[in-house]
């Protein structure tokens, strides 16, 4: 029986993000919270394995209060539990906080059942950095397998697992001891509508809320600003390209027009085809 | 096999939740579907929330519902091309507790809601179509939704799906609606800064101002305008019938646009940001086009059932009622454990027996009364201007000459004899 | 922590296909802005099995002094092995930054590395800079989406570490025979010490469009309408002699797989000519093919984000505009050839 953990987040969606023009900042509040998109296919992935292999599959996230509801999405998916570490000393984490907070809550996580596996999404869209799975991964002392666009198989008996895991020009099969931690492309799978029983058991389903004072051995220096080594010092919209010339006329007369102009630097067809 | 309930309720407008909160309450087990990704979001409504409904299902809910402003003042803008009669009543009394009306935007104020009847013990399921009634031996004992092994069942099916509900037509309570009997509105809501709203419409802070548009507003097409005043927006909208589109070959954002660039209207809006977009039908055809509201095992209650009152602009309150009376009947119905339409028809009686039924009756005639003569919106509200721009124009005339002017202008002997029996039908169906 | 001890600007060298990856070269060109700027030395660090020889490229590409780690345990890139010599080097050495190209392996490596040391470490970054006498590192990066850039700093910790986008920094002219210190170094490691594998590298059959390379663009969006409208895009490609893009929009319909989609989630990409069509412009979208040579766009709604952000605009409709141009280059880029053989 696997115990399989993803680690998910609440995100503002990033697509709907209204700027202030005179400010220049984010108005936040014109985003809806939504499940990490990329989270949602590691809860599937978690799922789908415990319907191969049986098992049990528990979701973790640290954020604030409303992330509840990031968690039922997740029970939706088909998720068993929900764990949320949430306090304002985590509050201003970066990758190397958050990733330190989610693996002391995974410690406490593990006491309650063994964890064999950790996923995590390719990366949040609003920190956009991919790089809270390798930390949990570092901290916990497992291996690390980034970029997972296909799980081949997970031999607990063995103690390991068959990955595909994505590379610049195709794919690499990696075999890895297990427990280990993968972050997963969103092509791994397709997140199916949740049948209806899980939305029932979603709507009534409380997760299990930890304040620091829940965990054990936390060192606070290592929590939320102040265990940030990184900040960020300015924030700037970014330059708006300039403009370029409408061509006009008839339609004939437009792509005449583009094609002088194209044709005019003509070496750039001379290097058809060459690569270079 | 699914799980059973009391009750499916479908639907998680006004007329859903209190429902669901009335039968949570009095211990049901009840389920609430809604298709929106949370109650309110694809919900629409100018929105004027009344007191007195509300407090019916949650007292002093105003101490800590997300309301926007409590309304001190209602003008009614009778509005020409380039002018309107203006008249309303502001009084400080609505100012305070318990206030008289809100302001409300549906999309917080609905999840508020439905937070409530979470709390009494309804259970809240979003994102989930109800496609049809599941129906065995001529009662309904379930619902099937959209989503795998999606079927659940309960002793009794609450249909308050709104305006145009499929539901309750697939089950032959109403036919499709003609397209006089609904109304098509579309609306905006325009961000600005509370500041701005307070100096525009004369106001302090926590107060707040409706206006209520006539006449060219709608461009003489049979409708109304409005124009309130949330806590840091504006919600201009206008509602037509759906005829009357039709027969003007307008669109409903032409429309839309036309009044917030008309003269009487522009200045309020100048600066705002457009935030939201909103289109929603309203059914407006009144008692008289009122379907079937109760089967075995089904009832139907709010917009589903019709239950607007066109003329006065509520429809949230009579859902509200609504839902409550059917939570009671429905209550009574578990105790006997009878389900059947003889036993649930006590909603409808009580319904009929309040005031919303009598409000129905009452105006039961007046849409169709305006959308046969539109003449009252296209000749007499810019006859009412002309009135007044000369009476009120001081140019050396004197007053008695400016009445005769003005009587003589509103035509022949013939024509006054016209409008004289048509302010008698419209009071008649207003009466 | 002293920072006085930490000096030097560092690239981690990746290796492709017996050769040094391009994103490894344009971060040499960045670096030795950096190092000049601070008056330090330009580092690479090369990690593998029979890689010593690319030392050469790298300091032509503008490094002082390469580091490497030649041993056969290199042979395949795992976090685990890298991590461990990346980690030995940085403790021996000392450097102030080290830079990674943003790529699955360099995101991979640098994410493991920064929680060791423990350090901080900004990821996908488009614009570097540093400040001459501090050292800080200032790095910036497209937030949210891309909505916002925001400038990320790590004033506590040294080395400072950043992820690089491939395609934003510049590579150096090399300079033949240019040469630097090479540093031999190697790590005690077994095979047991490692808990992964590479069974096996797969790559992609078909034979991949590297439009991260092409020289001409032909992209599409979701305003060819449908898959076969999408045909259009790959016809004019193929007429050009260019590679197919899109946006995310349309591989999200499946019209296209996903290594065509340019912008924030696809591929940036730099080509000399980007022909946009049915594009709307979302900044997202811009942000991966903005610093192209000439952006060409056309699209039915002139008020249209492209237009903004293009050389050369068509307000038109696809589907009128395209035969046209396909017609017409065809006819012009086959006489084009012609010339060209005449001309050698
Ligand atoms: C522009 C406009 C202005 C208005 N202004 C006012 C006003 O100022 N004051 C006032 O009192 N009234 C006003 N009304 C009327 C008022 O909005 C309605 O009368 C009221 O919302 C009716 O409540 P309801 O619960 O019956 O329906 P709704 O509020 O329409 O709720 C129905 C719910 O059912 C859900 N639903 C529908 N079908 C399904 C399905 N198959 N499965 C699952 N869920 C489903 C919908 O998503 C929705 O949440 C206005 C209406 C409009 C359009
Ligand atoms: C976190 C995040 C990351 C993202 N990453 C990326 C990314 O990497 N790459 C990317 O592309 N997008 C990305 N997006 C999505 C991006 O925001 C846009 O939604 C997307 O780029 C829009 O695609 P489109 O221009 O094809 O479609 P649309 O926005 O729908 O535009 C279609 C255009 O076609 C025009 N058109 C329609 N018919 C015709 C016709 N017959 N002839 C000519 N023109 C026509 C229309 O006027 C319109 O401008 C991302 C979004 C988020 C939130
Ligand atoms: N606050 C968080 N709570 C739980 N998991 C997180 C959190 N932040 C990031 N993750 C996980 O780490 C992955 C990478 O995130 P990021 O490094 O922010 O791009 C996400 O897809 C999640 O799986």
């Amino acid at each position: 029986m696997l115990h399989i953990v993803a680690c998910i987040k609440q995100v503002p969606d990033t697509k709907i993000i209204k700027m202030n023009p005179k400010t220049n900042t984010m108005d936040r509040a014109s985003a809806p919270a939504i499940l990490n998109p990329y989270d949602a296919h590691a809860v599937e992935e978690a799922v789908r394995l415990k319907k191969r292999y049986g098992g049990t599959v528990s979701v973790l996230t640290m954020g604030p209060p409303p992330a509840v509801k990031a968690i039922k999405k997740c029970i939706e998916i088909g998720a068993d539990e929900g764990y949320m570490i949430s306090d304002r000393k985590f509050a201003g984490a970066d990758t190397l906080a958050t990733s330190y907070a989610l693996t002391k809550a995974l410690d406490k996580i593990s006491k309650i059942q063994p964890v064999d596996l950790v996923l995590c999404g390719k990366m949040t869209i609003d920190g956009d950095t991919g790089q809270v799975g390798p930390g949990i991964a570092r901290r916990l002392d497992i291996p690390p397998l980034t970029s997972v666009k296909k799980v081949e198989e997970v031999n607990k008996n063995d103690g390991f697992v068959i990955v595909h895991r994505k590379i610049e020009d195709g794919y690499e099969v990696i075999r890895s001891s297990l427990p280990c931690l993968m972050s997963v492309e969103k092509e791994i799978n397709e997140v199916p509508y949740s049948p209806f029983p899980n939305m029932l058991r979603a709507a009534r389903y409380e997760p299990h809320i930890w304040s620091v004072d829940d965990l054990e051995d936390v060192d606070v220096k290592q929590l939320g600003l102040k265990g940030s080594p990184t900040i960020v010092a300015k924030v700037w919209a970014p330059p708006k390209p300039e403009a370029g010339k409408m061509l006009e006329g008839t339609p004939n007369e437009k792509v005449e027009e583009l094609l002088s102009i194209v044709l005019e630097k003509k070496e750039l067809f001379q290097a058809k085809g060459v690569s270079q | 096999m699914s799980e059973r309930f009391d009750c499916i309720i479908v639907g998680a407008g006004p007329a859903g939740i209190s429902c669901a909160y009335e039968l949570a309450k009095g211990g049901a087990k009840v389920l609430l579907l809604e298709r929106g990704e949370y109650p309110g979001s694809k919900n629409v409504m100018g929105g004027v929330l009344y007191r007195k409904m509300m407090e019916d299902v949650i007292p002093d809910f105003y101490k800590e519902a997300p309301l926007e402003r409590p309304i001190v003042e209602q003008r009614f803008m009778m509005m020409d091309k380039e002018s309107a009669v203006t008249f309303g009543y502001k009084g400080m009394e609505w100012g305070k507790e318990p206030y008289n009306n809100f302001t409300v935007l549906r999309a917080k104020f609905d999840q508020w809601f439905a937070s409530k009847a979470v709390e009494q013990g309804a259970l809240l399921v979003n994102e989930t179509v109800v496609t049809e009634c599941i129906v065995e031996n001529e009662k309904v004992v379930g619902v099937r939704t959209d989503r795998p092994d999606g079927d659940v069942y309960a002793d009794v099916v609450v249909l308050a799906d709104g305006v145009n509900s499929l539901l309750a037509k697939s089950l032959g309570f109403h036919k499709e609606y003609k397209p006089d009997e609904v109304a098509l509105a579309t609306m905006e809501i325009l961000k600005f800064d509370k500041k701005v709203i307070e100096d525009r419409f004369n106001l302090e802070p926590n107060q707040g101002c409706t206006i209520e548009l006539f006449g060219d507003a709608t461009k003489g097409i049979l409708g109304t305008g409005f124009l309130y005043t949330n806590s840091n927006s504006l919600s201009i909208g206008v509602g037509t019938l759906l005829s009357g589109l039709i027969k003007h070959k307008i669109r409903p954002h032409e429309l839309l646009d036309y009044v917030k660039n008309h003269p009487m209207i522009r200045p309020y809006l100048h600066g705002g940001e457009q935030q939201e977009y909103l289109a929603h039908l309203i059914p407006e055809g009144g008692y008289k086009s009122m379907g079937k509201v109760v089967g075995n095992g089904v009832i139907v209650v709010g917009d589903a059932a019709q239950l607007v009152n066109a003329i006065h602009r509520e429809g949230s309150n009579l859902a509200m009622t609504s839902g409550r009376y059917a939570a009671e009947t429905i209550l009574k119905a578990m105790e006997i454990g009878d389900y059947s339409e003889a036993t649930l028809d006590q909603y409808r009686v009580n319904l009929m027996a309040s005031f919303v039924g009598q409000d129905m009756k009452k105006y039961k005639d007046s849409t169709h009364h305006f959308d046969k003569f539109p003449q009252y919106f296209d000749q007499y509200i810019p006859m009412m201007n002309r009135a007044a721009s000369q009476m009120f124009t001081v140019d050396g005339t004197s007053k008695w000459d400016k009445q005769k002017k003005i009587w003589k202008d509103i035509g022949s002997p013939k024509e006054k004899i016209k409008i004289a029996r048509d302010m008698y039908r419209a009071w008649k169906v207003m009466k | 922590m002293n920072f006085e001890e930490y000096s030097g600007v560092w690239v981690f060298i990746e290796e492709q296909e017996g050769s040094v990856a391009q994103v490894s070269l344009e971060l040499l060109g960045a670096g030795r802005r950096l190092a000049d700027k601070r008056g330090v030395a330009l580092g690479g660090v090369l990690i593998g099995d029979n890689v010593k020889s690319l030392a050469k490229t790298v300091f032509e590409h503008g490094a002082d002094v390469v580091y490497v780690y030649d041993q056969e345990i290199f042979t395949h890139y795992r976090t685990e092995s890298f991590m461990k010599a990346l980690l030995h080097c940085s403790e021996t050495h000392k450097p102030e930054i080290i830079l990674f190209g943003a790529t699955s392996n360099g995101k991979d490596l640098a994410s493991a590395v920064a929680t060791d040391l423990p350090t901080g470490l900004t990821a996908d970054t488009t614009e570097l800079d540093v400040e001459e006498d501090t050292g800080l590192l200032l790095a910036s990066r497209p937030a949210f989406g891309g909505n916002i850039m925001a400038t990320i700093l790590c004033k506590k910790y040294r080395p400072q570490m950043a992820t690089v986008r491939p395609k934003v920094m510049q590579a150096l002219t090399p300079e033949p025979g240019r040469t630097g210190r090479l540093v031999e170094e190697s790590i005690d490691l077994r095979e047991q010490d490692i808990r992964t594998q590479v069974l096996e590298i797969v790559k992609s059959t078909t034979k991949k469009v590297r439009i991260d390379e092409a020289d001409i663009i032909v992209a599409g969006g979701k305003g060819l309408g449908s898959a076969e409208g999408f045909n259009l895009i790959h016809q004019l490609a193929n007429t050009v002699g260019g590679a197919v893009g899109a946006s995310r929009d349309v591989v999200e319909a499946g019209w296209i797989e996903h290594h065509h989609q340019v912008g924030q989630t696809g591929v940036t990409v730099t080509p000399k000519i980007y022909i946009a069509v049915g594009i709307s412009g979302a900044i997202q979208h811009l942000v991966g093919m903005k610093n192209s040579g000439m952006i060409i766009a056309i699209n039915k709604d002139p008020n249209a984000a492209i237009f903004e952000a293009c050389h050369y605009g068509i307000v038109g409709d696809a589907f009128e505009i395209l035969p046209l141009l396909i017609k017409e280059f065809g006819k012009a880029l086959s006489m084009e050839e012609v010339d060209h053989v005449r001309e050698v």
